[in-house]
């Protein structure tokens, strides 16, 4: 068996996600609980945390070279902010292929859609997780990503949340 | 007239002061918003909640939104100016509707010009509080930020003019942080506060998981006032749950209720209400008239605790962690910088930089709210930890909506 097709069988798919707020958006739950969600299924996770500026998402996305970013957002200024990030993450040629998605409460209208999921597709999120079924969407995104070529071992351990330190200031 | 006295008379005369959350873009909805909360059946106060842009001082991206036509979640009071805000207000502020700035901003100063200049002088927030759940803002840069601030209120002290500061400290995360810190934190900042020249302060504390926990916490938040701030003219303010809400209009209206004894059971003057739209959206106007007059109304049914409630130790960690950080620097914000450098304050599930992150909080099988792990918390002599797994998402979703089930659920 040649050591590619060994490390295949080794190591579960994982994938390394940038999960983040957006500047306006101070709330931290939702980033908790996506991080555990997300390294439960075996992915690594570097958390932002609350009331990201739009250079720090840029730059942090420039620098973990993610292959997921997942923006999310539950305090109705999401579907502005994101179309406003998602702009500036498109503008760099690096992570102009990078899958972005966006979730949480995006508008301050109860309910309704609204067309914001269009409207933030059209900008250039590749998902738009809203409403019950979110989670359970989300999941199914997640789990239709191409797994990147094989990792080295070393660090493909998933870290706990309680493990992490958050990054970026 | 401060505001702090305000809510004193009110609350001697009509029993609680109860106050929404509250804020709209546009000055003639604040204004009507503010009028119909004056006009509830109950002793109320008024509150000007901020949009989120002003909070983080981003004043060109309300700019934008106000000539757009946009919606905000709340009033700016930057953008909007002084003269704005002083005709929004003219006629509706007295001397028996109190109106509270409420912004959660990590730099506020912009505000309390803005707040000062429109004749308001009462607003709520600190250095930790709206520092690290809230912002990226480095905490030592937040301390410097807030001392500006409680000097900038307290020169606006005149013989008729008493500038009014209120702990955010009591309400960290919302949920999942056990109360000895909540209260430990909120004097912290009311002592802060103090240091910076504000001399009228109320102390937030906000309701947790269990009733006789929430009250054990209530009275340990006022014995720590009587001893390390009894020259304060002081009042202590209880948040309705800020977790994940009921969804049943039964079960939300249940938690209001218990919310409305503890205050009153713990002696508190003020509550901050929760609506029954709250688990759906921003409640509307009438929504939070409902939550005012219903839960001044089982205020009324309630009174002041006779009997001393449980000791299960709150008292004691929530003293430990005060000393602790007390005795690191007569400077309290310097203090505070260096108990979160050294973890003595350490909040759980918060991801802001300054926070060690080596603590946890979790909820026992009848809801009381636990330490998990307290890091390098000073409180292994009193503190019950049971050492365990990491908590997983599932066991996280279940202890976020604790509440929201357990009122929920047919009684």
């Amino acid at each position: 068996m040649k050591f590619d097709e060994l490390a295949r069988l080794v190591e579960s798919p994982s994938l390394n996600i940038v999960v983040t707020s957006m500047s306006s958006d101070s709330h931290t739950w939702n980033l908790v609980y996506l991080q555990l969600v997300l390294e439960e299924l075996g992915h690594r996770v570097v958390n932002l945390g609350a009331c990201t500026p739009d250079e720090v998402i840029v730059e942090s996305c420039l620098d973990q070279r993610p292959d997921l970013i997942v923006m999310s957002s539950v305090n109705g200024h999401g579907r502005h902010d994101g179309a406003r990030v998602i702009r500036a993450i498109r503008g760099c040629p690096e992570l102009a292929a990078t899958p972005v998605v966006i979730g949480g409460k995006l508008d301050v209208a109860a309910g309704a859609d609204g067309g914001v999921t269009a409207e933030l597709l059209a900008a250039g999120f590749d998902g738009v997780f809203t409403g019950s079924a979110a989670i359970a969407e989300f999941r199914a995104f997640v789990a239709a990503l191409p797994v990147p070529s094989p990792r080295e071992l070393i660090g493909a351990t998933p870290t706990l949340v309680d493990e992490l330190t958050p990054v970026g200031a | 007239m401060s505001f702090g006295d305000a809510v004193a008379r009110l609350a001697a005369r009509g029993g609680l002061v109860v106050q929404p959350r509250m804020g709209f873009a546009d000055p003639a909805r604040m204004r009507a918003g503010l009028a119909a909360t004056r006009a509830a059946r109950a002793a109320t106060a008024g509150t000007i909640t901020l949009d989120s842009y002003t909070r983080v001082n981003d004043h060109e991206s309300v700019r934008l939104a106000l000539h757009r036509g946009d919606a905000l979640n709340g009033f700016p009071i930057v953008g909007h100016g002084p003269s704005v805000t002083g005709a929004m207000i003219d006629g509706i502020a007295a001397p028996d509707f109190p109106i509270q700035v409420r912004h959660g901003s990590a730099d506020p100063r912009h505000i309390i010009a803005a707040l000062l200049g429109a004749g308001l002088d009462a607003t709520e927030g600190g250095p930790v509080s709206y520092c690290l759940p809230y912002s990226r803002t480095p905490l030592a840069q937040a301390v410097h930020n807030w001392a500006r601030t409680c000097e900038a209120l307290a020169d606006a002290r005149t013989a008729e003019r008493e500038p009014h500061l209120e702990t955010f400290g009591g309400c960290m995360m919302g949920q999942l942080c056990p109360p000895a810190l909540l209260i430990a934190l909120s004097v912290l900042e009311g002592l802060f506060f103090w240091q910076h020249g504000l001399r009228s302060i109320s102390f937030s504390y906000a309701q947790q998981t269990n009733p006789a926990q929430d009250e054990e916490s209530v009275a340990a938040l006022h014995r720590l006032i009587g001893e390390l701030l009894p020259q304060a003219r002081s009042h202590v303010v209880i948040y309705t749950y800020m977790g994940v809400f009921p969804r049943t209009e039964a079960g939300a209206l249940r938690l209001l209720a218990e919310s409305a004894r503890l205050a009153v059971r713990g002696g508190a003057a003020r509550l901050i209400v929760k609506t029954t739209a709250e688990a759906f959206r921003i409640p509307t106007v009438a929504e939070n008239v409902t939550a005012l007059e219903y839960a001044a109304t089982i205020a009324r049914q309630e009174l002041r605790a006779t009997r001393p409630p449980q000791d299960t130790g709150v008292y004691d960690q929530a003293r430990s962690i005060v000393d602790a950080t007390l005795e690191l620097s007569t400077d309290i914000g310097a203090a505070l910088v260096g108990a979160f450098a050294r973890g003595y304050l350490d909040v759980p599930y918060c991801l802001h930089p300054d926070n060690a992150g080596e603590t946890r909080g979790y909820l026992d099988a009848a809801g009381n709210l636990r330490w998990k792990r307290i890091g390098s918390l000073p409180i292994r002599a009193s503190a019950d930890v049971v050492s365990a797994r990491p908590m997983t998402s599932v066991e996280l979703i279940n202890s976020l909506s604790y509440v929201e089930r357990t009122y929920d659920r047919i009684p």
